[in-house]
């Protein structure tokens, strides 16, 4: 198999709470990402999803947050935890890029759009400015925005929230980077233009070769894009399969929940079953399984002691003890 | 329709000036229709659902029934009570008879009361229940959405988002409403106490007899609770009908693209996704015709519709359904 372009071994994210505790926002989090597949990256607020995100670009505010001595994220062969700030910011944006759920606040209103764009070019590969204006326009053509040689002067407020997003993405992807991460690209945004947004980054992945991390609450987007998928919960990795594996034959109860409380379009109308309970604080995360005072299946081991990610099968792991111990499931067995 | 409604919309209007000349000062350049003649009846007992995306006049519907922004026409009857013709003090009464649940829990409750305290604030401007049976009317508000008692004492900022819709819901139940409006209720929420919620609103609908209007973006969270559903376009209605009959065979072309653009979580049943182009037009500059013909997908769409707006018409003689669409007895597939 091809190596892969990101690798994440055991990223603990912490932060420093008001009260002198310590909040485990992401807590022993690995993965791999491969050149030009999508990787979901699927959780409910709380569960550390941006904050993973946001640590890859080590856009973690220090303090109060700090990335724990042992993680590692490795691009393309280099540690960026050990990167020198010049290296880095040579990195991101240019090899490794994001975008940002809320295209208004992530766009600078007092600069036009195609000088936001350009930037980027400016600075990673040292295009003069005519260039890179010329670059500006071709990315707005990219994206999708009709007239790209009057819109290159807009500022973001003159623009749609759906074509605000664009320009975040044509911002991203000025550079070609080998990793874009999405957090959330689509959520502030209506379902029809978010459909179009989806469509954008499809076609763009299969032009430009590039692999995306797509983080989203959305299970549903998560279907329709991502070739593997990971389900975080209190700051860890939960389980972890290919898409179509994933949704067909779910193993933690936490993802189960999450499917089993989806209103479904596709399905007979029936009652949704939900999860009870909220998601812990990450100050005060339960003993043993984390998910144990909401699992519907939960004995003595899940409140002492924590399960490891087992294998299931090839390609898929689940951090509960129903893997070990499958007869202590409640009820009749999933099909 | 004949059945006797307990809501009753007709031809509901709100026009905004839009900007002005002379920086500001001047007359406005143009009329912004947010709603723009919206009618519908609701059974008692009954839930319509109104869809539409930012922008489609849906919200201002809500604020208008309950005149949190006064209408510019129209009319609303509440269990035959004309609402909108109605003096402060008799609208002040009759808003007992009908709740507003906000998308936006955190927004909608005040940080600097308890829990006890936005609950009992109702009862006291409606005089109901007075010293110790206030108390235990606050107790059972907050068991009947299943909150914890002890909760009564806590801040909005003490608890979690699902806890702090539950309250609103509570507080809006205080009164004993016969009509509830619910402005995007779990928009704001995970998607595990979504459900928790939805759920909480069809028990109490049944239990209490309730009558929602119940505004989503989310088809498919509409589909989990309505009888009807209403789809909104640009300050209209250009869809409704009963619910199944909406998600079986829509008959406007938007409903159909929202349809097949709402995300489904299983990999393999995709939809055949029809992707519009363009946006929501512009208030300031209202298509000719019918407003949704620049993104209009329809193969059929023709020189009519840019130039003859679709009025609302029923496509299924005595089935109730009605679309605002040239083309509504030939839908798209």
């Amino acid at each position: 198999m091809t190596e892969p372009v990101l690798r994440v071994r055991d990223l603990k994210t912490y932060f420093v709470t008001e009260g002198g505790g310590t909040a485990r926002a992401v807590d022993g989090v690995s993965f791999d990402l491969y050149p030009g597949e999508t990787l979901g990256l699927v959780g409910e607020s709380g569960c550390g999803k941006t904050i993973t995100s946001l640590s890859l670009l080590r856009l973690i505010p220090e303090p109060p947050g700090h990335i724990r001595p042992g993680s590692l994220i490795e691009l393309e062969g280099r540690n960026l935890l050990t990167l020198a700030p010049r290296d880095l910011r040579a990195v991101r944006g240019n090899r490794l890029a994001m975008i940002f759920q809320e295209p208004m606040s992530s766009l600078n209103p007092v600069l036009t759009v195609g000088d936001q764009i350009a930037e980027g070019a400016i600075v990673h590969q040292g295009l003069s400015r005519r260039a890179a204006r010329a670059r500006a326009m071709e990315m707005l053509q990219l994206v999708g925005i009709p007239d790209p040689e009057l819109r290159v002067d807009d500022y973001p407020h003159q623009l749609s929230g759906g074509m605000r997003q664009r320009v975040m993405i044509a911002m991203a992807l000025v550079c070609h980077p080998q990793v874009l991460i999405a957090d959330e690209p689509t959520t502030a945004l209506d379902v029809t233009i978010q459909a179009q947004i989806l469509e954008l980054l499809d076609r763009l992945q299969r032009e430009l070769g590039m692999a995306i991390m797509l983080i989203t609450h959305d299970l549903g987007v998560v279907a329709g894009t991502a070739d593997r998928v990971l389900v975080m919960y209190a700051g860890e990795v939960v389980e972890g399969a290919s898409t179509p594996d994933l949704f067909a034959h779910p193993v933690h109860p936490y993802t189960e929940g999450l499917l089993a409380s989806v209103p479904r379009l596709d399905r007979p109308r029936e009652r949704l079953s939900g999860i009870p309970g909220t998601v812990p604080a990450a100050s005060a995360w339960p003993s043993g399984c984390r998910f144990h005072p909401r699992c519907p299946h939960a004995w003595d081991r899940c409140r002492q002691e924590e399960p490891t990610l087992f294998e299931v099968g090839p390609g898929h792991t689940a951090r509960c003890w129903l893997v070990v111990e499958p007869a202590r499931r409640r009820g009749a067995a999933a099909p | 329709m004949t059945e006797p409604a307990l809501v009753q919309v007709e031809g509901l209007v709100k026009h905004y000036p839009g900007d002005r000349k002379w920086w500001g000062l001047g007359a406005p350049r143009h009329l912004v229709r947010a709603v723009d003649g919206v009618s519908f009846r609701i059974a008692a007992g009954k839930t319509l659902g109104l869809v539409g995306e930012s922008g489609s006049g849906k919200s201002t519907v809500a604020r208008t029934l309950l005149r949190l922004t006064e209408p510019t026409a129209g009319r609303f009857l509440l269990e035959n009570e004309d609402v909108f013709r109605l003096d402060p003090e008799p609208l002040r009464r009759l808003r007992r008879r009908m709740q507003i649940v906000f998308q936006d829990p955190y927004g909608s409750l005040n940080p600097r009361m308890s829990v006890r305290q936005t609950l009992r604030e109702p009862l006291e401007i409606h005089r109901l229940a007075a010293g110790p049976g206030r108390e235990a009317r606050v107790r059972g508000l907050l068991e009947e959405v299943g909150l914890d008692p002890a909760l009564a004492a806590s801040y909005p900022h003490e608890l979690s988002g699902g806890q702090r819709q539950r309250v609103g819901i509570a507080r809006a139940l205080s009164v004993e409403p016969a009509f509830l409006v619910c402005d995007e209720p779990v928009s704001a929420l995970d998607v595990s106490v979504q459900a928790q919620v939805l759920n909480l609103l069809a028990d109490l609908q049944q239990r209490r007899r309730l009558t929602y209007l119940f505004i989503a973006h989310d088809l498919a969270v509409v589909r989990h609770i309505a009888d009807e559903v209403a789809v909104m376009y640009f300050g209209r209605i250009v869809e409704h009908a009963p619910a199944e009959a909406v998600y079986r065979l829509p008959r406007h072309p938007y409903t159909r693209a929202l349809l097949s653009a709402a995300p489904v979580p299983d990999p393999a049943a995709q939809p055949q996704r029809i992707v519009l182009q363009g946006d929501v037009p512009s208030p300031a500059h209202p298509p000719t015709g019918c407003p949704f013909h620049p993104r209009c997908p329809h193969p059929q769409k023709n020189e009519r519709c840019r130039t003859e707006r679709p009025e609302l018409r029923e496509v299924d003689p005595g089935g109730g359904h009605v679309a605002a669409c040239h083309f509504a007895e030939a839908p798209m597939s």
